[in-house]
């Protein structure tokens, strides 16, 4: 992050560079970690706070790293390390109180159901970034009023076409994400739609991002409408991921004991 | 030491029309460097013409030949010497590499920052290394000089500014939309300054251009001069579902573009980015059109304050750019001084020598009884002695130091040991 800063400022290539090498390393020493981890648990490591956070960061580092790769958008980095800082953060300084490996928690529909929610929600939090970063371009472009960030931030179009692709990758992850989610509940519950608040919030953000896919195609909502849009979304979309286990509860409240 | 010396004329010295008639086109720049490299009175010559400047970098072999090189370009370029001699600026030594750094790196230029001159003077070099015409001196000079050049670019932000109405349009442009080879331009009404801003944009292949004016034969002629399209003035508000800029420009005393029929025209291009630039006094396009989501309007003094903070930012910049400059002389001064150095030590060490063979061989003419190994060992003990003499001054000279003059004590050494060097090749 401390890297991505500099290169805000300097915008030195190679700055942006090392920091891009160093946030790659790291994400590929976490992936090790977890994968470790994950042998030694024989399941997927996310059966506390802790663990949820690091997958969250594991997730935003790769798709980082894959939206980087797919559209060279250097700054984003300073969004996604800030993110990534929080999180491991967070992991460094909650205690990570010892989980006995729930057997209920396994199976093929439940991993899939954790990647594609996690990565989705990464895609996602990555397309708030972008919308992030239309603003503060916008805001100097229409204030008549290029300052900062005039010279450092790519165009328009192109902050938008990253952020779009950001939240149609999220929206589709997301929603095979649901969709496993149903199918394992239904596996060891008996049902697909039990009413958990987490369920219910979790629709109620597919929905946004649903009605925001369908305003810019149908009635033009691109550029600022979209930005903003991806910015509450993904404020509604951190809430449920923790707002409402740790608020609210339901039985999502395990993986963020 | 080898004096540089630089003669020239740029926008700021001559008239465009006394620029042209100086100028040398690609032949005649070789003609010129072969005459220089025939010409004994030149050692090193590089010719340096574009259409704000020509200049010719040379070095003299004897005293400094600037009114034989002046007589050279008024016969080359057949002008009478008066008719350009106040026009050019002579610099030599330090001012005339400062000069070559200035040019190189883009700060003498009529368009400070701007990046083709490094192009041009590196074809110019490339030119006279072809013709054999650059020397040991001026290659080092040259490379210096697209040192600094690329050192100015890459750490001061001198060429990123727009410093023109037309440039800043375009720049700002290029923030709205990704890729401007994909977008479409129209033209409304037909004024110099938007003339000048749809020849940048043709600059970046926009896809096509649209011309709309009042008499539909100046829209024709219009069009067909940036290879476009006309339309009928009246036709404006439906062509807006299908241009991205607006470049307007016209004589009317209202606004011909208002927010309400830029609002209806959103719908019709899906809300897509439009981007208003209005160069009009007084102003064409209402300015509440930039309330409108993803419509943006800039008027020639919003224009023209962007280029006005630029410039500001340039200054600071150009100040920067200075002392990179300056630092880059006083390198390549403290190398010029070392080129002289080496001859100076060697003359030194080559007259000891000679003095101590000369008084050897006289006292051993007259030492006959010595033995073969004991003249040999005389002689050692001679040639020693000469450089252990010498050694301190040597050692002087040769530790050359950023705070002191080197070419003053090369003088006091060369007058010290009569010495009457001819300059290094």
């Amino acid at each position: 992050m401390a890297g991505y800063g500099c290169y805000l400022f300097h915008q030195k290539d190679r700055i942006q560079r090392l920091s891009l090498g160093l946030t790659a390393l790291a994400v590929a020493i976490h992936l090790v970690a977890v994968i470790v981890q994950g042998i030694g648990m024989k399941g997927l490591p996310i059966h506390n706070l802790v663990q949820s956070l690091s997958m969250a960061a594991l997730a935003v580092g790769g798709m980082f790293l894959y939206i980087q790769y797919r559209f060279n958008l250097k700054i984003l980095g300073l969004f996604a390390t800030g993110l990534l800082s929080l999180l491991m953060l967070a992991v460094v300084i909650i205690p990570d109180t010892a989980v006995e490996p729930d057997k209920v928690i396994r199976g093929f529909w439940f991993f899939a159901h954790i990647i594609l929610i996690f990565t989705g929600e990464a895609a996602l939090g990555l397309a708030c970034g972008a919308g992030i970063l239309y603003l503060i371009q916008e805001q100097g472009i229409r204030g008549k009023n290029p300052g900062f960030f005039f010279k450092r931030l790519p165009s328009l179009d192109f902050l938008d076409m990253v952020s779009y692709t950001c939240i149609t990758t999220g929206f589709a992850l997301l929603t095979f994400g649901l969709v496993t989610g149903f199918i394992y509940a239904k596996a060891i519950w008996g049902s697909f739609w039990g009413w958990d608040v987490k369920e219910v919030f979790s629709v109620g953000v597919w929905l946004v991002y649903a009605a925001l896919l369908h305003l810019r195609l149908y009635s033009g909502w691109r550029g600022r409408k979209s930005a903003i849009m991806s910015i509450v979304g993904f404020a509604m979309l951190a809430f449920t991921f923790l707002g409402v286990n740790l608020i609210l509860g339901g039985h999502h409240q395990d993986f963020t004991r | 030491m080898s004096k540089i010396i630089l003669i020239g004329a740029n926008h700021k010295t001559a008239p465009v029309a006394l620029r042209e008639k100086l100028s040398f086109s690609g032949d005649e720049t070789l003609a010129a460097l072969e005459h220089f490299k025939q010409d004994d009175r030149i050692k090193e010559a590089l010719v340096f013409s574009t259409c704000n400047r020509m200049e010719i970098l040379y070095i003299p072999e004897t005293g400094d030949q600037i009114d034989a090189v002046i007589q050279f370009i008024s016969d080359h370029k057949q002008l009478p010497v008066s008719e350009f001699r106040s026009s050019l600026y002579v610099h030599e030594g330090d001012a005339a590499i400062r000069h070559m750094f200035c040019v190189a790196a883009s700060l003498d230029s009529m368009m400070v920052g701007e990046p083709q001159i490094l192009g041009q003077v590196k074809q110019a070099y490339k030119t006279a290394v072809k013709v054999g015409a650059s020397g040991v001196l001026l290659n080092r000079m040259m490379h210096k000089a697209f040192s600094v050049a690329k050192r100015v670019r890459k750490e001061t932000g001198i060429g990123d500014n727009a410093v023109s109405i037309s440039y800043a349009a375009i720049e700002l442009a290029n923030k709205i939309f990704s890729d401007l080879s994909t977008k479409s331009v129209m033209l409304l009404g037909a004024g110099e300054m938007a003339e000048l801003a749809v020849e940048h944009l043709m600059n970046h292949n926009v896809k096509n251009i649209v011309v709309a004016n009042r008499t539909f034969e100046n829209a024709l002629s219009l069009a067909r001069k940036f290879n476009g399209s006309a339309v009928q003035f009246e036709e404006r508000e439906a062509a807006l579902a299908d241009v991205d800029i607006i470049i307007s420009s016209t004589g009317a005393t209202e606004y011909v573009l208002t927010r309400d029929q830029v609002k209806r025209a959103m719908k019709a291009r899906n809300h897509n980015t439009i981007f208003f630039i209005d160069i009009a006094v007084p102003r064409d396009i209402d300015p509440g059109i930039n309330k409108v989501s993803n419509a943006y309007v800039y008027d020639i003094d919003d224009l023209k304050n962007i280029v006005e903070t630029n410039i500001q930012q340039r200054e600071q910049e150009t100040v920067k750019a200075g002392r990179f400059v300056e630092e880059a002389l006083v390198s390549f001064r403290k190398w010029m001084g070392s080129l002289s150095i080496v001859p100076t030590i060697k003359a030194i060490n080559d007259k000891m020598t000679a003095i101590v063979d000369m008084e050897f061989e006289k006292t051993l003419s007259r030492l006959n009884h010595l033995a073969p190994e004991d003249v040999d060992a005389i002689r050692r003990m001679t040639r020693a002695i000469a450089s252990r003499a010498i050694h301190d001054p040597v050692l002087f000279l040769r530790n050359t130091g950023d705070h002191r003059d080197d070419s003053l004590y090369l003088n006091v050494a060369r007058q010290l040991f009569n010495l009457d060097l001819p300059d290094p090749k």
